[in-house]
C-alpha cells in the first residue's frame, strides 16, 4: 500500500480495473473496519461491565476515593492514618513508588558503572567476579530475588528479644538490624539548622561555578586550578562553619528497645530493604551489560589515539571513552530504568506499601476493580512518560554535535 | 647557506637490547594478569580475601552441612527445635526439595496421570531440538508441528476430558509445568499479534497506527502485575454476564498481551533495519503489500531479530513468575507456598527452595542467552555495514 500515493489517480484513469484494487479507498475501507471493530469491542464490553455491576449492585465512579481508608500503612512517609481517605492512601503508595524506585535507579547505575567497567578489565580476577555476577542476576526471576532477600536472607536475622540482649551487652551500638528492619538514630534539627542548609546550598553553587571557571582556564591556558581541593573547601567548610557557629543545632533520637520493639530513631521496614537490593542489583546486571556493550562499541583507535597523547588509563577512560560511549548506553539505560520502576510494582509480593500493594488492597476493600486498576495504568504510564521525557532530554544533550 | 656537517650520524651500532625474558610463566601470568598495577594489586587482593571470605562457608551450606536424605523436618532442625541436628547448625535441606520434587515439577497434577505431562513434554522436546539446531532441514514444517500441532495434542492431553481421558481441571495444575506453558504459549500467540502490531505501527493509515501505537505504549508502560491484575479482575466483567473464564486461561491471556507488545517493538527494530532499497524491489516486481511483506521483507526482518526474539522468550520465562501474586502456582509461586508446609517448616527451607528454584529458572535463562549468542554469531552476516 505504500507503492502508490493517496493522491495518485490509478483508479480513475483506467475504468477497467475494479474499484476494489483502488488502493485509496482500500485503505479507507481496512481502517472503518478497524475501528468498528473497536468500537463494537468497546461497547460490547461496556454494555457488560453496566450489567455485571448492576447485578452486583454497584456504581462505576471516581467518588469512593474520598471515603474512609480504614486500613493502617506500615511505612508512610507522608502523614497518614487509618482515617484518611483511599486518595491520600494512594498518595502515600506512590510516594512509596517514588522513593524505592530513586533509590534503586542511583545504586542500580553505580553497581553496573563499576560491574561493566570492571568485566572489561585487565585485571583476570575482576573480570570473572563482575562476569560471574553479571551471569547470575541476570537468569534469575526479579521476584525470586527479593524473595531470597527477604525469606531466605532477612528472616534470618536477629529476632526482636536477640536485638535486646545484644543491646544489654554493648550498649554503646546506635545502629541494629533486626529481622524487623533497620534502626538508626533520626536527627533532630535545633533552631537555626536551615542556615546550616543554606550554607551548604551556597557552597554547592559557589563549587560549580569555580569548575565551570577552571574548565575555562583550562581550555584558554593549559594550567588547570586546582578544582577538587577548592571545591571540596567550597562544599564542606561553609556548612560545618556555620554549624560551629550557631553553636551546633543538632541532637539525635536513639532508638531503644520498647516492650516488643524498637522505639524511637528511624527505621527501615525489611521489606523496602529487600525490594530495593533485589532491584538494584538485578537491574545493575543489565546495566553492566549495557555499559559494557557502549565501552566496546568506541573503536579501539580512541583509546589509543588517547594514549599516544600521554592521558593515563583512568583519564582516557573518563575524558575520551566514557562520553562517547554515554551516546550508546543512554537510550537501553532508559528502558532499564522504566522496567525497575516498572518492577518495583513487585513491592505487594512482600507487603511493602507501594502504588500496587495499597491499590489492591482497595481493590480488596471496597470492589471498585476498574477505577483502580484505571489508576495504576494511568500513573505507571505517566511515570514512564516522564521517565522518557527526560532521558531523550539527556540524550539529545549527549549526542554527539556534528558539523 | 649554512654547512650541513655539523648533524650528528652515528658510526658504531648500540648494544643491542636484552633478549624479552621468558614471561609465560605462572608468575609471568600472575604479573601481567593479576598485579600489573598497584591498584590492580590492592583490587586482587580484596577480591581474593572476599572470595576466600565467603565461598567455603557457601560450599559448606549448600554440600557439606546439606542434609540430603530424610521423612521430615526433624532432620533439618537443631536438637532444641525438636530435631537432630546438633545446636548451631544450618545447612541446605535438600531432603526437603526431594520430597516435594515431584510437587515442584507438576503442582498438584493428579500423580497417577503424570504420564501425560511427561508425554507433551517429551513431544516437545523432540520437535524443539531439531527447530533448534541450523543444520537440520524442513524447518518449516517443524516449526508448524511444534507451534501448531503440539499445543492441541497438549491441550487435548493436559486437559482431559475427552478420548476417555480424565478431566484434570487447571487448578490443580502447578510447578514447572505452569511456568513452561504460561511462557511457551505466551511467546507462540504473542508472535502473530506481534508481527501484525509491529506491521501496524510503521503503516500509513492514520487509525491503524494510532490504535498500534497506543496499544503498544500502554501495554509497555505499565507493569506486568498490572496486566495481570486486569486480566484476572477485569477480564470476567468485560464478558456476558454470568460467564465463568477459567483463571488459567485468564493469566495465558494477560501474558501474551504483554508479551505482543513487547514482540511487536523487537520485530518492528527488525523491519526498520531492512534497507529501503528491498522495499522498492518489492514494489517494481508489482508484489501486493501482502505478498511484499510475508516474501520479501518479514523472513528477512525475522531473521534478523532471533536473539531478540529469544531476549523476549527469557524475560517472558522469568516474568511467568509474577502469576504468584495473583495466587497461581508457577514453581516459584509453588515453592514458596510449600514453606507454609508443617511438615517441612525449618529456619532453612525457605533459602533451601529458593536456592532450588533459582538454579532451575537460572538453567532454562542461561541456556537460552547461550543459544542466542550462539544464532547471534551465525546469523551474524548479512546487513553489515
Amino acid at each position: 500500500m505504500a507503492a502508490t500515493d493517496a493522491h495518485d489517480p490509478g483508479g480513475t484513469e483506467r475504468p477497467s480495473v475494479s474499484l476494489i484494487y483502488n488502493p485509496a479507498l482500500r485503505r479507507v475501507l481496512y481502517q472503518v473496519v478497524t475501528l468498528a471493530i473497536i468500537i463494537w469491542a468497546v461497547y460490547f464490553a461496556a454494555t457488560n461491565v453496566i450489567q455485571n455491576l448492576a447485578r452486583a449492585n454497584m456504581t462505576a465512579g471516581f467518588g469512593f476515593l474520598n471515603s474512609r481508608a480504614g486500613f493502617d500503612v506500615a511505612q508512610a512517609l507522608i502523614s497518614y492514618t487509618p482515617d484518611d481517605t483511599f486518595f491520600r492512601a494512594l498518595q502515600v503508595g506512590l510516594v512509596n513508588t517514588l522513593v524505592v524506585s530513586f533509590w534503586g535507579i542511583i545504586t542500580a547505575t553505580i553497581v553496573g558503572l563499576l560491574v561493566g567497567i570492571g568485566r572489561l578489565s585487565n585485571n583476570w580476577l575482576i573480570a570473572r567476579l563482575c562476569t560471574a555476577y553479571v551471569e547470575l542476576f541476570r537468569n534469575l526471576p526479579p521476584l525470586l530475588v527479593i524473595f531470597f532477600w527477604y525469606l531466605g536472607v532477612l528472616a534470618l536475622l536477629p529476632t526482636a528479644r536477640e536485638l535486646f540482649q545484644t543491646i544489654k551487652d554493648n550498649p554503646d551500638k546506635i545502629f541494629f538490624l533486626s529481622n524487623r528492619g533497620f534502626y538508626m538514630p533520626a536527627p533532630i534539627f535545633g533552631e537555626g539548622f536551615s542556615l546550616v542548609v543554606y550554607a551548604l546550598i551556597a557552597g554547592i553553587v559557589a563549587a560549580i561555578c569555580f569548575a565551570i571557571y577552571g574548565n575555562r582556564r583550562q581550555l584558554a591556558t593549559g594550567q588547570r586550578p586546582p578544582v577538587l581541593l577548592v571545591n571540596l573547601a567550597l562544599i564542606i567548610l561553609p556548612p560545618v562553619l556555620t554549624f560551629v557557629a550557631l553553636g551546633m543545632p543538632l541532637s539525635f533520637d536513639y532508638a531503644i528497645p520498647g516492650n516488643f520493639n524498637m522505639r524511637g530513631g528511624m527505621s527501615v521496614g525489611p521489606e523496602f530493604i529487600a525490594l530495593y537490593l533485589a532491584l538494584s542489583l538485578y537491574t545493575a546486571s543489565f546495566i553492566a551489560e549495557i555499559v559494557r556493550g557502549g565501552i566496546r562499541g568506541v573503536s579501539r583507535g580512541q583509546t589509543e589515539a588517547a594514549f599516544a597523547l600521554g592521558l593515563r588509563s583512568s583519564h582516557a577512560m573518563r575524558l575520551v571513552v566514557l562520553p562517547q560511549a554515554m551516546r550508546i548506553i543512554i537510550p537501553p539505560l532508559t528502558s532499564q530504568y522504566l522496567n525497575l520502576i516498572k518492577n518495583s510494582s513487585l513491592a505487594v509480593a512482600v507487603g511493602y506499601a507501594d502504588l500496587v500493594a495499597v491499590g489492591g488492597t482497595i481493590l480488596n476493600q471496597s470492589g471498585r476493580s476498574i477505577e483502580i486498576i484505571a489508576i495504576w495504568m494511568l500513573i505507571y504510564v505517566s511515570i514512564s512518560l516522564t521517565t522518557s521525557l527526560f532521558m531523550n532530554w539527556f540524550n539529545a544533550k549527549m549526542a554527539l554535535v556534528e558539523r | 647557506m649554512t654547512d650541513q656537517t655539523s648533524s650528528f650520524v652515528r658510526h658504531d651500532f648500540i648494544a643491542p637490547a636484552a633478549p624479552p625474558t621468558n614471561d609465560a610463566t605462572a608468575f609471568g601470568w600472575m604479573r601481567r594478569n593479576l598485579f600489573a598495577t598497584p591498584v590492580d594489586a590492592t583490587l586482587t587482593i580484596i577480591a581474593a580475601l572476599a572470595i576466600l571470605w565467603y565461598l567455603p562457608p557457601a560450599i559448606n551450606w549448600l554440600f557439606i552441612s546439606a542434609v540430603w536424605t530424610g521423612a521430615d523436618r526433624s532432620v533439618c532442625t537443631t536438637v532444641v527445635a525438636g530435631g537432630i541436628q546438633p545446636e548451631g547448625w544450618s545447612g541446605a535441606c535438600w531432603a526437603y526439595v526431594g520430597d516435594r520434587f515431584v510437587q515442584f515439577m507438576f503442582g498438584s497434577y493428579p500423580r497417577d496421570q503424570l504420564w501425560r505431562p511427561l508425554t507433551v513434554l517429551v513431544i516437545a522436546v523432540a520437535l524443539l531440538i531439531p527447530l533448534l539446531m541450523p543444520k537440520v532441514p524442513r524447518k518449516g514444517l517443524n516449526a508448524i508441528l511444534l507451534l501448531v500441532v503440539m499445543p492441541i495434542i497438549a491441550f487435548f492431553l493436559l486437559l482431559g476430558g475427552s478420548f476417555g481421558l480424565r478431566y484434570v481441571e487447571t487448578s490443580l495444575w502447578g510447578g514447572l509445568m505452569v511456568t513452561l506453558i504460561l511462557s511457551f504459549v505466551g511467546i507462540v500467540i504473542s508472535f502473530p499479534f506481534g508481527i501484525l502490531l509491529a506491521l501496524g505501527r510503521r503503516s500509513q493509515m492514520p487509525i491503524m497506527k494510532t490504535v498500534c501505537v497506543a496499544f503498544i505504549e500502554l501495554i509497555r508502560g505499565v507493569p506486568l502485575i498490572t496486566v495481570l491484575f486486569m486480566a484476572s479482575v477485569l477480564l470476567p466483567l468485560f464478558l456476558t454476564p454470568g460467564n465463568n473464564i477459567d483463571k488459567f486461561l485468564r493469566a495465558l491471556i494477560g501474558v501474551s498481551i504483554f508479551a505482543s507488545a513487547y514482540m511487536a517493538e523487537v520485530i518492528r527494530g527488525g523491519l526498520q533495519a531492512i534497507p529501503k532499497g528491498q522495499y522498492e524491489a518489492a514494489d517494481a516486481l508489482g508484489l501486493n503489500y501482502f505478498h511484499k511483506m510475508t516474501f520479501i521483507i518479514l523472513p528477512q526482518a525475522i531473521k534478523l531479530v532471533i536473539p531478540g526474539i529469544v531476549n523476549t522468550f527469557i524475560g517472558m520465562f522469568k516474568d511467568t513468575s509474577l502469576v504468584t501474586i495473583i495466587s497461581m502456582y508457577d514453581l516459584l509461586g509453588i515453592v514458596k507456598a510449600s514453606f507454609n508446609d508443617p511438615t517441612w517448616g525449618t529456619p532453612v527451607t525457605p533459602l533451601t527452595g529458593l536456592v532450588f528454584a533459582g538454579f532451575v529458572f537460572w538453567i532454562f535463562c542461561f541456556g537460552m542467552s547461550r543459544y542466542s549468542l550462539f544464532i547471534e554469531r551465525r546469523l551474524d552476516t548479512g546487513h553489515k555495514r
